[in-house]
């Protein structure tokens, strides 16, 4: 955010996901005195597009979401590469090792890098993502190419002192010049722009075995030992060389793609082993590997470090070891493995008050013992753990409804799909079309609770108020769900119990999509809103 | 390991208080003009659920984590959350535990909970009845957090100066909450 600031960012959208919905959060607050225009957008495809149009209007975009977020963006992100950048912009993408947020996969957003040929910096902490979010904006505005910035849960939830440069006034109002020629990627377009973007990388790779994001530790190499490391595992391998005595050299990767080739050869030149540290699927090892085919040197990396799972001193450490034969000097991270005691777990629940308990509660009671939970991604994701366990799928955004309508058209099980406001309009509208256009019949339960409130609250089209606090116009799931062609609409408010039970039972056995929108805002958010009005 | 740079793991259930306490405890080490690090997690996992957050503060700080057997102090709002951390401890870590049970379904019993403690944790600790002591004075649970910091200043579970935390409460905390955050605090002195 501080680096965005100070390279004179002008638009900002963003569409919150752990660990990054604070980047959102922070602009929706300081936008405005900032002279930056911010939004939360209605999902991930549609921020990326905003900040395409922005950058096409000359103006100093970032984007940010999480790692699945990409998945969603990517349609529009791929041909953004390939047509480049007017404004320049970066991309910022969370991903989550260990998926101590993420449900749907440990994602590797890197691997996006190979697919879109998109450059691709990694800092190790917030000091560093500060100084790599002005050196994108300096490639992206040097190269005309969008750069992601790729942060993981420990570099975006780790706090450390920063420093803090200078923010430039910058213009609000950008303009569209218009230009067919980079702006349209029809074909036969289409395939000169690719080769245009590879020669832009071949330009970018020159400018990384230059960059000081690249940069090289030197150290004793008296046992011909060598560590390349990316991301936040600079930091585990400096704490366990700085505990251990080691001494040493280290190669960092501040820029995963495209990579300093001629650094990397240089480095691991007259080195007998190379570690490469890098958490989940080992993309830089493979580059090292192959720059290191017909040499003696031995690169090792995911053979002696998981591939599944965040990275940190203990991990590292055994890996060290192993690699050079010798007992480190840091005896507690190696033996202390596997001490956890066995406790009953302690399962997240629904906060006190939550509307939820009595949909939940309602639901249970009345659905018919066969029938099919479908899970979507919100709080009500916890339907799935005691006392409710009412999830028998979960996959992504908007897909109870999605998957639901498969189950419903290929068996004689009813299906119940719920869904939560912000994630309805992210991605569940296209998939109740869907029901509806297949005459499907599941009952497709909204828990509009007003705000989207697993990330911390963040409004969603449905609250009739923008990222930035203005008012706006109040998007009505139910409208949605007319337009859409669903026959059967009704709004409940889940503290009217009996309402709620009468409404579920009747719908239960409509035999075409049926939709209810069970409307009561978060309790949480609820109780926030009534203390900040008392200060 | 010990003499450098001194490490503590939080642990707590989601709602406690723990990033407010983390920053408060990073904070103070700012003002004494250490290197920090912090490392924290959000979103779902904390509706409730098991939480830990690691500072490390010292001469210079790499690693944002607290490894295996490393930390100096676990400092727990939850009883039996200090027990999830023992991972974390050697025979010379301290123990300062809020004496505060939040069960759940499956929970073990306290008896089942005092016995893990008398026999897993080899280093000193400290069971102090945090949150009733907040409770009771301040008429504000939420306070145990700045109560047990004030007690591991004053008992010398954690180099840090009483100055220094109450200068970290001015500078972090809103206005409405620094004076009873501070009373919390000293709270502890007289314990």
């Amino acid at each position: 955010m501080q680096g965005a600031l100070e390279s004179g960012v002008q638009f900002v959208s963003a569409y919150p996901g752990t660990p990054s919905s604070e980047i959102g959060m922070i602009f929706g607050e300081i936008a405005r005195k900032n002279g930056v225009y911010f939004e939360f957008s209605a999902n991930e495809k549609v921020a990326m597009e905003a900040g395409i149009g922005a950058s096409f209007s000359g103006m100093k975009t970032l984007v940010a979401m999480k790692n699945f977020g990409l998945n969603v963006a990517l349609d529009a992100f791929l041909p953004f590469v390939y047509t480049g950048t007017v404004g320049p912009t970066v991309i910022v993408v969370a991903d989550d090792p260990s998926c101590y947020s993420s449900g749907q996969s440990e994602e590797n957003s890197r691997a996006f890098a190979y697919l879109g040929h998109v450059p691709v910096l990694e800092p190790a902490d917030p000091e560093e993502a500060r100084l790599f979010t002005k050196l994108g904006f300096e490639i992206s505005g040097k190269f005309n190419v969008p750069v992601m910035l790729r942060i993981t849960t420990r570099v975006a939830h780790q706090r450390m002192p920063v420093e803090s440069g200078k923010i430039p006034a910058g213009k609000k109002t950008g303009k569209f010049v218009k230009n067919v020629h980079k702006f349209v990627t029809m074909p036969p377009r289409v395939l000169e722009m690719k080769d245009e973007l590879l020669e832009k990388i071949e330009k970018i790779r020159s400018f990384s075995e230059k960059s000081e994001a690249n940069k090289i530790i030197s150290g004793r190499t008296a046992d011909k030992i060598g560590i390349i490391v990316s991301g936040v595992s600079y930091l585990y391998v400096k704490e366990i060389l700085k505990e251990s005595g080691l001494d040493i050299p280290i190669l960092k990767i501040g820029m995963f793609y495209p990579l300093p080739n001629g650094k990397i050869k240089s480095f691991i030149k007259g080195l007998k082993k190379v570690l490469v540290v890098e958490e989940l699927e080992g993309y830089v090892e493979k580059e090292v590997r192959a720059l290191a085919e017909k040499t003696a040197i031995e690169v090792h990396g995911k053979d002696l470090l998981p591939v599944t799972g965040e990275l940190g001193t203990g991990k590292i450490a055994a890996a060290l070891s192993r690699l050079s034969g010798k007992k480190l000097k840091i005896k507690n991270l190696l033996e202390t493995e596997g001490r956890k005691l066995k406790i009953a777990p302690r399962f997240p629940r629904l906060c006190e008050g939550c509307p939820y308990w009595l949909v939940f509660a309602a639901i249970k009671k009345l659905a018919p013992k066969d029938v099919i939970w479908g899970g979507d991604i919100g709080c009500y994701m916890l339907a799935g753990y005691p006392p409710h366990e009412i999830q028998d799928y979960l996959l992504c955004m908007g897909s109870s409804i999605g998957i639901g309508h498969g189950i419903a058209k290929s068996t004689r099980q009813k299906v119940i799909a719920l869904i939560g406001d912000s994630t309805f309009f992210h991605a569940g509208i296209p998939a109740l079309i869907n029901t509806v256009y297949n005459k499907s019949n599941p009952l497709i339960i909204v828990l509009d609770n007003r705000i989207t409130a697993m990330t911390g609250h963040q409004p969603n089209p449905g609250m009739g108020e923008t990222g930035m606090g203005d008012s706006s116009e109040n998007i009505k799931i139910e409208d949605i769900a007319k337009a859409c062609g669903v026959k059967h609409v009704k709004v409940v408010d889940p503290v009217n119990f009996k309402e709620l039970q009468n409404v579920v039972k009747d719908y239960l056995a409509k035999d075409e999509t049926a939709l209810i929108v069970m409307r009561k805002m978060c309790a949480y958010y609820a109780r926030k809103i009534k203390k900040d009005e008392k200060r | 390991m010990k003499k450098d740079n001194f490490k503590t793991v939080i642990a707590g259930v989601g709602g406690q208080g723990l990033i407010t306490l983390t920053q408060l405890i990073a904070e103070s080490a700012l003002v004494e003009g250490s290197d920090v690090r912090t490392s924290e997690l959000h979103g779902l996992s904390q509706r409730g659920g098991s939480v830990e957050t690691h500072i490390i503060f010292g001469r210079k700080v790499y690693s944002p984590l607290v490894g295996q057997g490393e930390a100096d102090l676990i400092l727990s709002l939850e009883i039996l959350e200090a027990l999830r951390k023992i991972h974390y401890a050697d025979s010379e870590t301290a123990f300062l535990i809020n004496g505060y049970s939040l069960p759940y379904s499956g929970s073990p019993s306290d008896k089942e909970i005092s016995d893990m403690i008398k026999k897993e944790i080899k280093g000193e600790k400290y069971i102090v009845p945090a949150s009733k002591i907040c409770n009771e004075k301040l008429g504000k649970e939420v306070l145990s957090g700045t109560y047990l910091l004030g007690f591991a200043v004053y008992n010398k579970l954690i180099p840090l100066k009483a100055e220094s935390v109450l200068r970290a409460i001015e500078r972090l905390m809103p206005d409405k909450y620094r004076k009873i955050n501070k009373e919390a605090f000293k709270l502890a002195q007289s314990s």
